[in-house]
């Protein structure tokens, strides 16, 4: 009798043992966290555009966390920095899908790195959501391949509204020889002439270029009425500060790609008067309260302000939309990449920091004009346009 | 704009960026004649000075006025320079000059990333010295920034032949130059002309680095384009010759900035370099060389 409690609890015991030892498997089978991957240029070039998508993807991950992550997974965020530089955006590229295998990918920061990674994720049929702006990247469309940002393409047609209205007819192009700015000449080529404006005079400039006189006196000998420049800090702040200094009159209008506090601070008096148009972000408090954005926006600025101490930029909120979009399709799709991309490729009216999006089939951009203001500089701040 | 207007501007841009190229070039041209190395690190140089003169200046900073934080900017960027020869170049005097190049590269993108962690990785706007309201010249306008940048050029090139030619300690530096045997033979103490050619070449990058940054705006990886550039100006006028490197830093600024205007600036870096190679093809000395020069001052 004595022998066979003895037996009957060494069971129970065992049991129990099993059973929770099943129960802790499962519960870490539950816990098992979404692995999603970022590439960023925090350093380099390009850093004025990394950092800030760091530190909004940073931002974004920890809210989510703290309220239970995505179907009850903790999402974590494995953070590649490229350096601006495209040789190592393709190496962390490799890193992320092959070695982390992570579900999907946000980034690069830049249109280069963005272009030189995309052969990776097409073949290993990963999905990437870039924070870069160039047409190329979603243009044939690459199955695997998304967006956020506003496109180069839309803001030039918002630029050609502009010059329009204001019964412009004759233009001075001037671009960074980078890939955005590269880009961004292609577009205004390819859309100028549709519209009856002419380009009477195309310049480049290297990014690490400190001076800009040359370039500027040549448009100054031509009859163009405006002048646009496409490219990111420094270059276009010096292009700005080199206008003025020569007393260049005509309207310089400059990309989206300057929408941010830095610009206006490098630039100093030669920005007052430059026209662009940019994402809401930057004039979210001057925009009427019918607009959709606008409680999204300032939300966005307000935990971004409260966390880093520091304004937040268009580029950071790239990043923010990214996640956003990829954890929403993440929440219906579960983790698998196949599905992940068919729930990202269906995303319909997502109200983010650069527009509403609706990604198909064939726009893997999401975004319309309307994701555009025109704004211009006033004293040295930023002014939403009538 | 008239075609002389437009051409008188890129006359003048490309003279102002050309002087800070020329001073730039001197840098290295007194470490290559000192030690027979090309340090470069010099570009850092530039940076280190520009940097500073954003940290001593900046209202929320040090608040200093232009001309006291020009001296200390200039002053610490001589102690770095000293610095970085006691620390890099002196322990390798017996290594191979290939070797003491490779550690200048390192010392460079060490001093730039430290740089970038410390100051972070945008570009700072600099207070002009005199207002930036522009001069107008015939129809081409330039900042009272640029008549500081060819002014302040001019008064250190003719500091620096007064003090070659008529002073002892320049008349010594000269000799190790030339023959760093004999020099020592001759009693001059050849160690403390090394240290004191570094001392004089880090103050030398910085006095670039904040007469041009106001123009160009200050930037943690702004030193090696100008040194790059300042290391082509010193193999267009002949490395180791002083009136070389000025003569290619001016030439090489007003080419570019001519080239970039009237033919296309998107050949603007590959006019400057082709305008290298021809000199490398043709006349390998460089425009000015060394010995021609020395040859001239044996004779006067």
């Amino acid at each position: 009798m004595k022998k066979r409690i003895s037996l009957i609890c060494s069971l129970a015991v065992i049991a129990a043992i099993m059973v929770s030892a099943a129960i802790v498997t499962h519960a870490a089978a539950k816990k098992e966290p979404y692995k999603i991957g970022a590439i960023f240029s925090v350093t380099g070039r390009a850093a004025p555009l990394g950092t800030p998508e760091k530190e909004a993807a940073e931002m974004f991950i920890e809210e989510i966390n703290k309220t239970g992550g995505v179907n009850g997974h903790k999402i974590e965020l494995i953070i590649e920095d490229d350096g601006s530089e495209e040789g190592r955006a393709v190496m962390a590229a490799k890193k992320l899908v092959q070695k982390d295998k992570v579900l999907a990918v946000i980034g690069p920061s830049t249109s280069g790195n963005t272009l030189a990674i995309v052969k990776t994720f097409e073949e290993s049929k990963t999905p990437l959501v870039s924070c870069a702006a160039s047409v190329k990247i979603i243009e044939p469309v690459q199955k695997w391949v998304f967006n956020t940002p506003q496109t180069d393409r839309l803001a030039i047609s918002k630029i050609l509204n502009y010059l329009e209205s204001k019964k412009i007819k004759k233009i001075a192009f001037i671009n960074d020889s980078n890939a955005y700015g590269a880009g961004g000449r292609a577009e205004i080529e390819n859309l100028a002439p549709q519209r009856g404006i002419q380009i009477v005079a195309k310049e480049t400039f290297g990014g690490e270029d400190t001076d800009m006189t040359a370039q500027l006196t040549h448009i100054k000998g031509t009859d163009a009425q405006a002048i646009i420049c496409w490219g990111t800090n420094p270059g276009p702040a010096v292009i700005a500060r080199n206008a003025k200094q020569l007393g260049i009159k005509i309207p310089l209008i400059q990309s989206h790609g300057v929408a941010n506090a830095k610009f206006l601070e490098i630039a100093g008096d030669g920005a007052n008067g430059v026209v662009l148009p940019a994402g809401r972000l930057i004039v979210a408090s001057q925009l009427p309260a019918s607009d959709k954005q606008k409680k999204v926006l300032l939300k966005f600025k307000k935990s971004f302000q409260a966390k880093y101490k520091k304004d937040v930029d268009t580029f950071g909120g790239h990043a923010y939309d990214a996640l956003n979009i990829v954890l929403g399709a993440l929440k219906k799709s579960g983790a698998d990449k196949t599905k992940l991309r068919a729930a990202i490729e269906s995303t319909k009216g997502y109200v983010g920091t650069g527009g509403i999006y609706t990604y198909s089939a064939t726009n893997h951009n999401g975004l319309s004009p309307e994701a555009f203001v025109m704004v211009n500089v006033v004293n040295g701040d930023w002014k939403l346009m009538k | 704009m008239t075609l002389t207007s437009q051409i008188i501007q890129y006359l003048l841009s490309g003279l102002v960026m050309g002087g800070s190229y020329a001073l730039i070039a001197l840098g290295f041209t007194i470490i290559y004649n000192g030690t027979n190395i090309i340090n470069l690190a010099q570009g850092e140089f530039v940076m280190f000075g520009s940097m500073m003169m954003v940290t001593l200046t900046k209202a929320d900073g040090l608040n200093m006025g232009i001309f006291p934080a020009f001296l200390v900017a200039v002053a610490a960027t001589g102690l770095l320079a000293l610095v970085f020869e006691r620390l890099a170049i002196h322990p390798l005097r017996n290594a191979d000059p290939i070797s003491v190049i490779i550690v200048t590269i390192a010392a460079s993108i060490l001093m730039r990333g430290a740089a970038m962690l410390f100051w972070g990785k945008d570009a700072f706007p600099l207070a002009h010295f005199s207002g930036d309201k522009p001069i107008d010249i015939y129809g081409a306008t330039i900042l009272p920034q640029s008549f500081w940048v060819i002014g302040i050029t001019l008064v250190v090139v003719v500091a620096l032949i007064f003090y070659y030619k008529f002073t002892l300690t320049g008349k010594a530096m000269l000799a190790c130059a030339v023959n760093k045997t004999a020099a020592r033979l001759m009693g001059i103490n050849v160690e403390s002309m090394l240290m004191l050619s570094f001392v004089m070449s880090g103050m030398l990058g910085a006095t670039a680095g904040i007469i041009i940054a106001p123009i160009t705006l200050a930037r943690y990886d702004m030193g090696m384009m100008l040194g790059l550039k300042g290391f082509c100006a010193c193999i267009l006028g002949g490395l180791g010759s002083s009136g070389g490197a000025i003569v290619g830093g001016l030439m090489l600024g007003v080419l570019e900035s001519l080239g970039s205007g009237l033919i296309s600036s998107q050949y603007k870096d590959a006019i400057a370099f082709m305008i290298l190679l021809m000199v490398l093809f043709l006349r390998p000395q460089g425009l000015l060389p060394l010995k021609e020069m020395m040859m001239g001052q044996s004779r006067s």
